[in-house]
């Protein structure tokens, strides 16, 4: 595999001059990524439930229709949560972007292969599934158009960037649980988001 | 000649699912997830039908949780339908609830119970109500469709007003027992 890319430049080009758009991030390294890229309320990263990420990000997306969401997760904690494409695919969110940074390993537990590693096609999944486009990212000069069809494109949108099977540094976003879900709500909703 | 509904087979009383859809509107519920059973027929249908609820048939019953938990951060209040065979699969993603307090309002219909014709569903219907309870779910019981308002009122209150884990578990008595008989 000759992945280029670097998943912490993905994920800070995605999320540079982000607007108002709210990001799910999946467990582990996707969610030390969006925390490398700025630690943002409008951010939910994930410390466990792994394989949920992309249906918090539907349930977002149906309570937010007019706001962009993304969700940023890797291949293992995608391949955890499949039937979510599905699920994602009868309601054609058209404001919902999926990102998976796939560098076909379990980076957290020993950089296992993934299902991706022998061929298994998510990008082809997703477009089975009713994504309107589904597309693998392999190069630099891709990633300015993927950023735009986030942002602006008709969804649901399912990005498999191939990226390199290293480590940066860890960044980890705050760790409790209610304290994130609190800090989003607010951000989003105000401050009678408490007393809702 | 009409055919039998799986409810009229059943010789459940018509009204609970109503009720149980009159307390989710008044509760403002917008997101209705399930995998269905045939217990939740008619309130799967009054939920399509309900042009105010959002509704979100999944593949597995965990997706729901998950679900919830992003309807919540977006201001929006969910409920997941299921039978209780589908608590099994949820165990793990039950820590979203735990560790964000969201709210979470599970409707399970149980099989497994007196009269139970399928041994397959027999262990987890069993282990249901203690698999809820270590998963930090508080479990109300309905037995009876005249309970069925307050019942999901009780947990509803509790789910959203409290920031908590709530399941109601609707007793094979009350949907009646799948015969394995045609018509379906």
């Amino acid at each position: 595999m000759s992945a280029a890319l670097q998943r912490r430049d993905v994920v800070k080009a995605l999320l540079k001059d982000r607007g108002d758009i709210l990001v799910v991030a999946g467990l582990g390294s996707s969610a030390w990524d969006c925390t490398a890229a700025g630690d943002h309320p409008l951010t939910f990263p994930l410390w466990g439930a792994m394989g949920s990420a992309c249906m918090i990000g539907l349930g977002l997306a149906l309570a937010q229709p007019k706001r962009r969401v993304l969700v940023v997760t890797g291949d293992g904690e995608m391949l955890m949560g499949l039937g979510s494409l599905a699920t994602i695919g009868v309601q054609r969110s058209g404001n919902l972007a999926v990102v998976v940074l796939d560098n076909e390993r379990y980076g957290e537990t020993g950089m296992q292969k993934t299902h991706t590693a022998y061929g298994v096609d998510l990008a082809a999944t997703a477009r089975a599934c009713g994504f309107v486009k589904a597309r693998v990212i392999r190069k630099g000069t891709e990633v300015a158009s993927m950023r735009s069809d986030v942002h602006h494109g008709r969804g649901p949108l399912f990005f498999q960037v191939k990226v390199r099977p290293d480590s940066p540094p860890l960044a980890l976003p705050p760790r409790a649980g209610a304290h994130l879900s609190h800090r989003f709500r607010e951000a989003l909703l105000g401050r009678s988001a408490a007393t809702e | 000649m009409q055919r039998k509904t799986a409810r009229a087979r059943a010789g459940a009383p018509p009204g609970w699912p109503d009720a149980i859809h009159r307390a989710l509107t008044e509760h403002r519920v917008r997101q209705i997830s399930y995998v269905p059973d045939a217990g939740h027929k008619r309130l799967i249908e009054l939920c399509h039908a309900d042009k105010s609820m959002a509704v979100v048939p999944l593949t597995t019953e965990e997706e729901g949780i998950g679900l919830a938990a992003g309807a919540w951060l977006g201001g929006e209040r969910a409920a997941l339908l299921m039978q209780s065979s589908g608590v099994g699969n949820c165990v793990n993603t039950l820590t979203l609830a735990a560790n964000c307090k969201f709210p979470l309002l599970m409707l399970i219909t149980m099989r497994g119970e007196k009269g139970e014709l399928n041994p397959w569903q027999i262990p987890m219907g069993r282990a249901t109500p203690e698999t809820l309870r270590l998963g930090g779910v508080r479990v109300f019981r309905l037995d009876r469709a005249a309970d069925a308002y307050a019942r999901l009122g009780a947990a509803a209150r509790l789910a959203f007003d409290g920031c908590a884990a709530a399941a109601v578990t609707i007793s094979q008595r009350l949907i009646g027992i799948k015969s394995f008989k045609e018509p379906r």
